[in-house]
C-alpha cells in the first residue's frame, strides 16, 4: 500500500478522476493526497472503492459527488453541493461548505465542521449529515430518510414538507418549514445524536439539542376533501 | 294589472359559451371537493400541430426513389459533441422516458424489448432504474431529474445516455406526481418513500440552479462517467429559443424538447392544457437557436409531444430534429385506450374497468388512478397481468415498424436516400397559425407570416 501525491497544479482533474476511478480499484494505494486544488469544481467524484482521498484547500462544487465506500477530507472549504447523492463512505469539510451540501445523500456520512450555506441535505435520502456550525434556509428541505445533526442555527424554513428524515438542533431556528414540528428527544434520538457526534469528532452533550420531525400532513393531498382519484 | 316576463323561445335553452357545461362542471367540482383535477395524457385541446403541415413531394423539379426499393437510411448517431460513446440507433424514434412506478415493471420490460429489437432506445423516469428494463434494452438513457428518487451512480455508469431533466411538455415548471394508490411497496423502496404516500415530485434540482451551475453539474456526470456517455439536456417547451441556447451552453451533447401535447401519468389539469407551447413551434425555435449558435449537427436535437404518426416523425426531422421520443403513442400502441387486453392469446373485454373508472375505452385519462383496465399504467398484482411483455414488444415492434417504413416513404417521396436529408423546404403549412408558428410558407403561396415585414 502507498501514498500518492497528486498536484493540480501539474496534473488535470480528468487524470485524477481516471486514476480514482480505475487504477485506484486495485488496491495498491490506500491514500492520495491532491495538492493545489485552488477551488476545482468535481474533485474525485464518482469513486467507487475504500480509498482515502485529502485535498489539502478548497475544493468548488461537487466535490466527493456520488461517492462510495471511499473517505474523503478536504483541509479547506468545499463549494456547492460537497457530497451530493453520496451513497456510502465519507466526507469532511474542515472549513465551511456552500449551499446543497449532501444533497439526496442516500448513505454515508458528510462532516461540515464550519457552518453550510442554503439548502443543507435537501432531498436528503439515508445519509447522515453533522454540520458543526450552522445551517442556511431551506435546510432539510423535503428531506426523505437519514439524520442531521445541526451543531449551530438553523435559517428559515427548516425541514420544509420533511418526510422521515430526522433533524436534530442544537443552536436556535428561525423558523420552521411547512409540515415540520419539533418532538421531544427519546433515548434513541439521544444516542442517535451522542453516535454522530463521536463519528464526526465534535463534542456537544446531546441533551442540548432538539429533534424536528415531520407532522406527515402533507403525505396526501387533503384529508379534508372527499378525493374521487 | 298583472304582467308576465317575456319569453323567447329560442334563447330559453341556449348554452353559454363561456359557461359551456364542461365549464359547469369544472366550478361544480371545485365547490364539492376543494381540489384540482389530477388526470394522466397530454392537452386535449385542438393545437395547431403537424396535421397543418404537408410535404411537397418531387415531381419535375426534384427526382424521387423508388417507395420499396432505394435504399433510404434511417441510420441515427446521438451525442457527437463530447461523449466519446455516441448513442447509434437504427431508426430516429426513441421510447420517451416514463417512470417505473407511473408504469408497471412488464411494461417497462416490453418497451425494452422492443426498442431493443427495432435498434431504438428506451428511457427510465422518475424513481430510477429497474432490473427488468436494464435487462431488457439494449440502449438505456438514463434519467437525472430534480427528485433524483433512487438515483444511484451505479446506475449511472451501467446506462448508455444520461438526461438531465429539467422539464416535461405537460408540466414545464412543475415536478412529477405518483398518487398513493400507485406508490406500491416496491416503488416507495425504490424512492426512499413511505408506501402509500401520495408522492410529489420535487420541481427544482437540488444541487444546481441556474444554467452556469448546470454546466458544472454536466462536468461531474462527465467526470464521474470518464466522458464516456452522452449527456442529454430535457426541457419542457416554453421560452425554447433560450432555454436550448442556454442547454447547449451547459454543455449539453443532445437537447430534448418537449411541447405541451406530451402526456403525462398524473397532473393538474390547469397546467396540462395551460402551461407550455405547442411542439410546431418549439421545434421551430428550438432549430432556430442551434443555428444561431452554429450547432445545428453538432448537437443533437430530439423532439417529443404528440408524435403519433410516421408522417409526425418525418415532419420533425425536416423541421430541423434529429429524432423524435414518443411516450403516449407507444402507450397506445401496447392497447391503452383499447377496449380488451390480450392474456394467452385471447382478448378479454375491459369494458367493466374503464366503466368503474366512470370513463370508456377511448376517453380514458385514468393513469393516475393506477387502475388501468388494460394493465399498462398500474402497480396492481391483477392488473399488471394484463399486460404481458411479450404481447406489448410485438404490439410496439410493429407501431415502430410502421411509422419507420411511413417516415421512409416520405422521404424517398421527396427524392432523399437518408430520412435526415429531409428539410425545410420540403413543407408547407396548411394554416396561418402553422406557418406563422413554423415559418414555413403557406401551401400555394411564398407567404411566411412574419418574414419580409408581413
Amino acid at each position: 500500500m502507498e501514498n500518492l501525491n497528486f498536484d493540480m497544479a501539474k496534473n488535470s482533474l480528468r487524470e485524477l478522476n481516471q486514476f480514482l476511478h480505475h487504477d485506484a480499484k486495485n488496491g495498491k494505494v490506500s491514500k492520495v493526497t491532491v495538492l493545489n486544488p485552488d477551488g476545482a469544481h468535481n474533485i474525485a467524484v464518482g469513486l467507487d472503492c475504500p480509498i482515502e482521498i485529502e485535498v489539502h484547500g478548497h475544493a468548488g462544487y461537487y466535490a466527493g459527488g456520488m461517492n462510495k465506500l471511499a473517505t474523503v477530507t478536504i483541509s479547506g472549504s468545499a463549494g456547492t453541493g460537497v457530497a451530493e447523492n453520496m451513497m456510502s463512505g465519507k466526507v469532511h469539510v474542515k472549513g465551511f461548505a456552500s449551499n446543497g451540501a449532501g444533497a439526496s445523500a442516500h448513505g454515508g456520512l458528510l462532516v461540515i465542521d464550519g457552518d453550510a450555506g442554503l439548502r443543507c441535505g435537501i432531498s436528503l435520502k439515508g445519509g447522515d449529515i453533522v454540520v458543526g456550525g450552522s445551517v442556511g434556509s431551506f435546510s432539510a428541505f423535503m428531506a426523505q430518510a437519514g439524520r442531521m445533526v445541526i451543531c449551530g442555527d438553523a435559517g428559515d424554513a427548516l425541514g420544509d414538507s420533511l418526510y422521515e428524515a430526522v433533524l436534530y438542533v442544537r443552536g436556535n431556528i428561525k423558523t420552521l418549514g411547512s409540515d415540520a414540528q419539533i418532538e421531544p428527544m427519546s433515548k434513541t434520538d439521544l444516542a442517535a445524536v451522542a453516535d454522530l457526534l463521536t463519528q464526526a469528532g465534535i463534542r456537544h452533550d446531546p441533551n442540548e439539542f432538539k429533534r424536528i420531525a415531520s407532522k406527515r400532513e402533507l403525505y396526501h393531498w387533503n384529508v379534508d376533501a372527499n378525493q374521487e382519484y | 294589472m298583472e304582467t308576465k316576463p317575456v319569453q323567447f323561445k329560442h334563447i330559453s335553452r341556449e348554452e353559454s359559451a363561456g359557461y359551456d357545461s364542461k365549464t359547469l362542471d369544472y366550478i361544480r367540482n371545485a365547490a364539492a371537493h376543494g381540489l384540482y383535477e389530477i388526470r394522466g395524457l397530454g392537452a386535449k385541446r385542438k393545437l395547431p400541430s403537424f396535421d397543418d403541415l404537408v410535404f411537397l413531394g418531387a415531381s419535375l423539379s426534384r427526382y424521387a426513389l423508388e417507395g420499396y426499393r432505394e435504399k433510404c437510411s434511417t441510420k441515427t448517431i446521438l451525442g457527437t459533441r463530447f461523449a466519446k460513446k455516441p448513442i447509434e440507433l437504427d431508426i430516429p424514434i426513441t421510447i420517451a422516458g416514463m417512470s417505473f412506478g407511473s408504469l408497471s415493471a412488464n411494461v417497462k420490460e416490453a418497451l425494452g424489448r422492443a426498442a431493443s429489437e427495432m435498434g431504438t432506445s428506451t428511457t427510465t423516469g422518475d424513481g430510477g432504474m429497474t432490473e427488468e428494463e436494464r435487462r431488457s434494452s439494449k440502449t438505456l438513457v438514463y434519467q437525472c431529474l430534480p427528485s433524483r428518487y433512487g438515483f444511484n451512480p451505479d446506475d449511472v455508469r451501467r446506462a448508455d445516455a444520461i438526461e438531465v431533466v429539467i422539464g416535461q411538455g405537460a408540466k414545464p415548471g412543475g415536478g412529477g406526481m405518483l398518487l398513493g394508490q400507485k406508490v406500491s411497496a416496491r416503488v416507495a423502496k425504490m424512492r426512499t418513500l413511505p408506501a402509500g404516500i401520495d408522492q410529489r415530485s420535487a420541481c427544482r434540482h437540488p444541487d444546481w440552479t441556474g444554467p452556469d451551475d448546470l454546466a458544472i453539474k454536466i462536468h461531474e456526470l462527465r467526470e464521474m462517467t470518464d466522458w464516456e456517455k452522452p449527456i442529454y439536456v430535457k426541457v419542457g417547451a416554453t421560452r425554447t429559443f433560450n432555454d436550448v441556447k442556454l442547454a447547449v451552453h451547459s454543455g449539453a451533447d443532445v437537447v430534448v424538447v418537449d411541447g405541451m401535447q406530451g402526456g403525462t401519468a398524473a397532473t393538474q389539469t390547469c397546467f396540462i392544457e395551460h402551461v407550455g407551447i405547442p411542439t410546431l413551434a418549439a421545434v421551430r425555435q428550438a432549430v432556430d437557436a442551434l443555428e444561431d449558435m452554429d450547432m445545428k449537427g453538432k448537437v443533437q436535437l430530439i423532439v417529443s409531444g404528440g408524435i403519433r404518426s410516421g408522417p409526425d416523425v418525418a415532419k420533425a426531422l425536416a423541421m430541423g430534429a434529429d429524432a423524435v421520443a414518443i411516450g403516449q403513442g407507444v402507450l397506445i400502441a401496447l392497447g391503452c385506450n383499447s377496449d380488451s387486453y390480450i392474456q394467452n392469446g385471447v382478448h378479454h373485454p375491459a369494458a367493466e374497468g374503464y366503466a368503474a373508472l366512470g370513463t370508456a375505452a377511448g376517453f380514458c385519462h385514468h393513469c393516475h388512478t393506477g387502475k388501468c383496465p388494460v394493465g399498462i399504467t398500474t402497480q396492481d398484482a391483477i392488473l399488471e397481468q394484463r399486460l404481458q411483455p411479450e404481447v406489448g414488444a410485438k404490439r410496439l415492434r410493429n407501431y415502430l415498424k410502421t411509422l419507420n417504413m411511413e417516415l421512409t416513404t416520405i422521404a424517398r417521396a421527396c427524392g432523399k436516400q437518408n430520412v435526415h436529408h429531409l428539410e425545410r423546404e420540403d413543407l408547407v403549412a396548411l394554416t396561418v397559425e402553422a406557418a406563422a408558428m413554423a415559418h414555413l410558407p403557406l401551401a400555394g403561396t411564398n407567404w411566411v407570416p412574419g418574414s419580409n415585414g408581413y
